[in-house]
């Protein structure tokens, strides 16, 4: 099975890779026996805010970090605006899962920002004052400002979300990716971090993010990816988020009321 | 004490002391971070095959080539530790556990299987090093420091941990942001290009070396304490990996002088005659300053633990 997967990677012609910010094709990841990600094609439309959803364990996590070089795939190839992503870094911004690191670590909310200007700074750059005064813009702008001198296992969940946030906003990038930015998140953070997406949206800047809650889809994205270890649909909300699509990625999974529920709600 | 008595006598084992404690806490406040810690111990151990492999080859019984068996020794342990902890996706404290047993008896093995078993390989020499036995003879006082032909008279592992010291200190410098990036946030570092796969092993590979020269100079058992104790301690003082990093050197240095002062002198003040193993009483000394920030320090609580504020 993995084998065909491999060929099937090989076998996609290299014009029909694009300038879109993100452009995924027949990618397979696997992490033992059993694909957690079977030849995906993905392709994210630039300027618009795109949702990966899907069940638990379905891949979500697993096609962002393949996307970002974290995770090696077995086949596939990925493009970041017609370029491969080794030469595009500094145009990516990544928020990792909260969980995925130790925040007993020994740092304040501001150096954790200042490691988003790493790109800047290089090797051995020294840290100057507008260094400093971007990274505290970066955490007005996620209203954690007065928290620039606190240390990082000091916070609640939801400001450990928004300091990831704003060491992605330092790297000023045009892509940028995120891995539940809401979960386990209070609901003032949750409306902090959609409205600085937004506004990021608004500045023509590509935002893909895994989703979980299926309630704010409508709400808060405009395109939505869905997988299940292979995909299973992509597209506008309108058209691709469908009692039908939910259906076919989350199975049984997913119970008959929520999906009449979301049907009416998209009327 | 008088500079007559000080330089030859107690300069250059409270020199090769301190430098060793430093070139050991300097990664060990990384290794600690990144839950790392035990590579000092698997290091100590896995370095008995290498000098028996030197041994065997050179037949003699010289410090250059037990050395690069050694630090030979400790890379493969590292490079296969690596391995382990990625191919098998397991802990690293499990990864340490198999290869450095392995390795160990491996050594054992090879002691009792060749006829190297014959040789006097001191293993009380081994644990505790010879510390107060680098002395400097050719030095009259302080006027030596100054003097080439004294200084040519340096016992040969004060410039060697010397500028392994230097080594490590030059490889913290210049790695400082990916190491401090990589540790705290290994995705995160991947996605800018910090190539962490290749740093982790250049920081184990760099603690081995410290660790192979401080052996050498100290013996084991500063290794493993100087890998943790200031380093840890260092963290309980602060919430700053820059403050950790200064700390962690102050408790370095503190433990090689106090240590070395304290097995010289201590039983004499207590009324006993001997002196003590100055490198048992630095690991002691580093051990209770550990104590002593572990009850006192403003740091300790980790943050979220029940019971905290």
């Amino acid at each position: 099975m993995l084998e065909l997967a491999a060929d099937q990677g090989v076998s996609i012609p290299e014009d029909s890779l694009d300038d879109s910010p993100l452009a995924i094709r027949g990618l397979t990841v696997s992490y033992g026996q059993k694909p957690a990600v079977f030849s995906v094609d993905m392709t994210v439309q630039p300027g618009a805010m795109t949702a990966i959803i899907g069940p638990n364990g379905a891949g979500k996590s697993t096609l962002l970090k393949a996307a970002l070089g974290i995770v090696s795939p077995l086949s596939g190839q990925v493009t970041v605006f017609g370029k491969p992503l080794d030469k595009q870094r500094e145009r990516i911004a990544y928020v990792p899962q909260r969980a995925s690191v130790d925040w007993d670590f020994p740092a304040r909310v501001i150096d954790v920002v200042l490691m988003g200007l790493s790109g800047q700074l290089g090797l051995l750059g020294r840290v100057r004052f507008r260094h400093i005064s971007r990274a505290m813009d970066c955490l007005h702008r996620v209203g954690m400002r007065d928290f620039a001198d606190r240390q990082i296992g000091q916070l609640s969940g939801g400001q450990q979300q928004r300091v990831f946030l704003a060491r992605a906003l330092a790297q000023d990038a045009e892509l940028y990716l995120l891995d539940e930015p809401f979960a386990g998140v209070d609901a003032a953070t949750e409306k902090a971090i959609i409205a600085v997406l937004k506004d990021l949206k608004t500045a023509g800047k590509t935002v893909v993010a895994v989703h979980h809650d299926l309630a704010t889809i409508t709400d808060y994205f405009d395109h939505v990816f869905l997988i299940n270890t292979r995909k299973v649909a992509e597209g506008p909300v309108a058209e691709a988020f469908t009692a039908e699509t939910l259906q076919s990625a989350y199975g049984g999974r997913l119970a008959t009321a929520q999906i009449d529920q979301i049907s009416r709600a998209l009327g | 004490m008088s500079g007559e008595e000080f330089v030859p006598l107690s300069l250059t084992p409270l020199l090769i002391g301190t430098f060793a404690a430093i070139a050991c806490a300097l990664p060990g406040n990384f290794l600690v971070l990144r839950k790392q810690a035990l590579i000092g111990d698997a290091i100590s151990h896995v370095v008995l095959p290498g000098i028996v492999v030197a041994f065997l080859l050179t037949g003699a019984i010289s410090t250059w080539p037990m050395m690069l068996g050694a630090a030979g020794a400790a890379v493969v342990a590292v490079i296969m530790i690596e391995a382990i902890r990625r191919l098998g996706q397991i802990e690293s404290g499990a990864a340490m556990g198999v290869v450095f047993t392995t390795m160990f008896a491996a050594g054992v093995l090879l002691l009792e299987q060749t006829d190297t078993s014959t040789v006097h390989l001191d293993v009380e020499h081994a644990l505790y090093g010879n510390l107060e036995s680098l002395i400097w003879l050719d030095a009259v006082g302080w006027a030596s420091v100054w003097d080439i032909q004294a200084l040519a008279g340096l016992p040969p592992e004060l410039p060697r941990i010397a500028l392994t010291l230097a080594g490590v200190c030059l490889f913290t410098w210049l790695f400082w942001r990916p190491l401090k990036i990589s540790t705290f946030d290994e995705g995160f570092a991947r996605t800018i290009g910090i190539r962490t796969g290749a740093l982790g092993m250049a920081l184990v590979i760099v603690a081995a070396i410290a660790a192979v020269a401080a052996f050498d100079a100290v013996g084991s058992i500063i290794v493993i304490a100087m890998f943790i104790c200031p380093p840890a301690a260092a963290r309980m003082m602060t919430n700053r990996l820059e403050t950790q990093i200064a700390w962690s050197i102050v408790f370095a240095v503190i433990s090689a002088v106090a240590g070395y002062v304290l097995a010289g002198y201590g039983p004499l003040w207590l009324g006993a005659v001997d002196a003590v193993s100055a490198a048992g009483m630095i690991a002691t000394v580093s051990g209770l300053i550990l104590a002593c920030t572990a009850i006192w320090g403003p740091c300790r609580t980790r943050t979220g633990a029940p019971g905290s504020t």
